[in-house]
């Protein structure tokens, strides 16, 4: 069902407050990785509003939704949705790799707030969320899997064994939402090393697979329902993003993939967020 | 001899008899058949190794509960973390250089740091595996294995222990593994025998010279043992199954006891059972120590029986070097 236009307005909404977070989640805590989670912002927060059954109600049911953050250095903006979703205190956010935090540096499994999965090394998750797609599918559960990952985690080979056995297994509960910025660490992912078109690839590989502007929540959002009915085999969203979107200075740098603002450019950009506050 | 150990510390029922011999994948393939009977929660996957890693039979059985993930080694421990992430009990198979060779980081990063039942039983471990040679003889799982947090590290002496191992395996929350070989080895322990996890096991009393194995190196102490005693050298026997957690006690009552340990194993020295028995010594009983096993090299290739007494884990070979480790008792 499509959305309506008060639920897209909290979809922007919510992203934009999701923006802030990872700001100052990133600058308090002096390091961490901004580019992305700014980047990923619109297309997580459609999903975790609109599609991902995931709540305090639900948090302990066995055959509710997973999610599993493939590129974990991204996480400050899945925790920022987690406290949206009111499973981690916003106190909590300011302590984002801080000694004693739940909230690590890379997702850390934690059933109390509803972190699902370990994961930080690139490649490793698709696999994972296959094998969570097959338990819920053994049980007979109508658990929805979604995995996170990234052009740059697409050069990792495990990506396409996972691929592979996915579609093999015939997982149509499994969606992956692939963040494609063409920036990795060392610059310009087509330069570094180019994964070309991963929609081609990943209908080669047997899969449901669809191009999106991933700021385009209803575009997002249409993805998600179509990969639902999509049943007899695993679903890619290739959302098409600009890494360190809203921050003007930090937009398509691959240099704002892992550094935190410092007191000026952290004020700067919040002042950039705010003007454009939907 | 008066036993020195405590009570607890009985000398294990052995076999009588004839000698049978059976490979340890073989009792692997027959405990995953009891649990798949017993447990619905239990699920395997392969890695195109299935009729040599003996999970074939599980996946005629439950092939609902089986999945085979082709030549995906790493694929399949990331599978198999997900489904434990979910409930299962997962088994997870392969040749034991592929196993914990190529799926490390997937099994530190997936399933140790997570802390989730995914018990990789890895078959084709050691020199054994014989003629395949250098690249399919796994020398080093038992090191990259013990290195782990929350990782636990089982090496069954003979067919009766590996299937009590892996039923335990299965009863025991968390990461396990378990090293199981190809070449059918001599059974040693009866059926009466009780496996318990973190516990090794006394074979034979003695207090001139302690000689601990795991393994097909088990059976190959116990006959240097048998040497021993014909030259009037009394040798205790440990069978130390469960690597990690080693069993402290049974390690520094045998050093207290007999003031020399030999170890024994189809691995390299360095980070292996030796090792493993050398940090206990070292922190709780110093003792001089000889370990044997691969000092640094690969292997080659050869039938099994002559790759073990050619790199001196025959029990003739045991034998001669628990003498030279006795000349260094204080």
């Amino acid at each position: 069902m499509a959305l309506t236009n008060a639920q897209i307005d909290q979809i922007r909404g919510t992203a934009h407050e999701v923006r802030e977070d990872v700001l100052r989640m990133v600058h308090a805590a002096k390091c961490g990785h901004p580019g992305g989670p700014l980047g990923m912002a619109d297309f997580m927060t459609t999903l975790f509003l609109a599609h991902m059954r995931l709540s305090k109600d639900n948090l302990h049911a066995p055959e509710r939704d997973r999610f599993i953050l493939g590129n974990g250095h991204t996480c400050a903006g899945y925790y920022a949705l987690l406290a949206q979703k009111g499973l981690v205190a916003r106190d909590e956010l300011m302590r984002f790799r801080k000694m004693g935090s739940p909230l690590q540096g890379h997702p850390h499994r934690n059933a109390e707030i509803g972190i699902d999965f370990s994961t930080g090394s690139l490649g490793n998750s698709l696999s994972v969320a296959v094998g969570m797609a097959l338990a819920a599918r053994l049980n007979g559960w109508d658990t929805r899997v979604f995995s996170a990952s990234s052009d740059g985690e697409s050069q990792e080979g495990q990506i396409w064994e996972a691929a592979t056995s996915a579609a093999h297994y015939g997982v149509g509960n499994l969606t992956v939402i692939v963040d494609f910025n063409n920036i990795q660490i060392d610059g310009v992912m087509r330069e570094v090393m180019d994964v070309r078109d991963l929609r081609e690839k990943y209908t080669a590989f047997g899969w449901h697979a669809v191009d999106v502007d991933g700021h385009d929540v209803v575009a997002v959002d249409q993805a998600l329902c179509d990969a639902r009915d999509v049943l007899d085999r695993p679903s890619a969203i290739i959302a098409h993003t600009t890494i360190g979107k809203g921050v003007s200075f930090m937009e398509n740098q691959a240099g704002w993939h892992g550094v935190a603002p410092n007191d000026e450019q952290f004020e700067n950009a919040m002042a950039e967020l705010a003007a454009a506050k939907p | 001899m008066e036993s020195v150990l405590s009570t607890t510390r009985k000398l294990a029922p052995l076999a009588s008899g004839d000698v049978q011999k059976i490979a340890t994948r073989e009792a692997y393939g027959q405990a995953l058949l009891e649990l798949g009977e017993e447990r619905d929660d239990v699920v395997v996957l392969d890695a195109d190794l299935s009729g040599s890693t003996k999970t074939k039979g599980f996946s005629k059985a439950f092939p609902e509960r089986f999945f085979n993930i082709g030549v995906a080694e790493a694929n399949m421990i990331g599978t198999a973390a997900g489904l434990a992430a979910m409930g299962k009990t997962v088994f997870a198979s392969s040749f034991a250089m592929f196993a914990a060779g190529k799926a490390w980081e997937q099994t530190r990063q997936s399933v140790c740091v997570p802390e989730l039942s995914v018990k990789i039983c890895a078959t084709h471990a050691g020199l054994t595996v014989g003629e395949d040679g250098k690249s399919h003889q796994m020398l080093e799982d038992i090191t990259l294995m013990r290195v782990l947090p929350h990782m636990r590290v089982i090496v069954p002496a003979d067919a009766v222990e590996a299937r009590l191992a892996v039923r335990a395996a299965a009863e025991t929350e968390g990461p396990m593994y378990v090293r199981l070989s190809r070449a059918s080895t001599p059974v040693i322990l009866s059926e009466e025998y009780e496996f318990q996890l973190g516990r090794g096991t006394l074979l034979r009393e003695g207090g001139d010279v302690a000689i601990a194995a795991c393994g097909v190196e088990v059976a190959e102490a116990l006959g240097a043992a048998e040497i021993l005693a014909g030259q009037g050298i009394e040798a205790r026997v440990l069978n130390l199954a469960t690597i990690d957690p080693i069993d402290t006690e049974l390690v520094v009552q045998a050093a207290n006891d007999c003031g020399a340990i030999l170890t024994v194993e189809e691995h390299q020295i360095r980070g292996g059972l030796g090792d493993a028995v050398a940090q206990t010594v070292v922190r709780h009983a110093p003792v001089p120590m000889e370990l044997l096993g691969m000092d640094d090299a690969f292997g080659q290739s050869a039938p099994a029986s002559e790759l073990i007494p050619h790199y001196g884990l025959d029990s003739a070979s045991i034998a001669a070097r628990a003498q030279e480790l006795m000349r260094r008792k204080g």
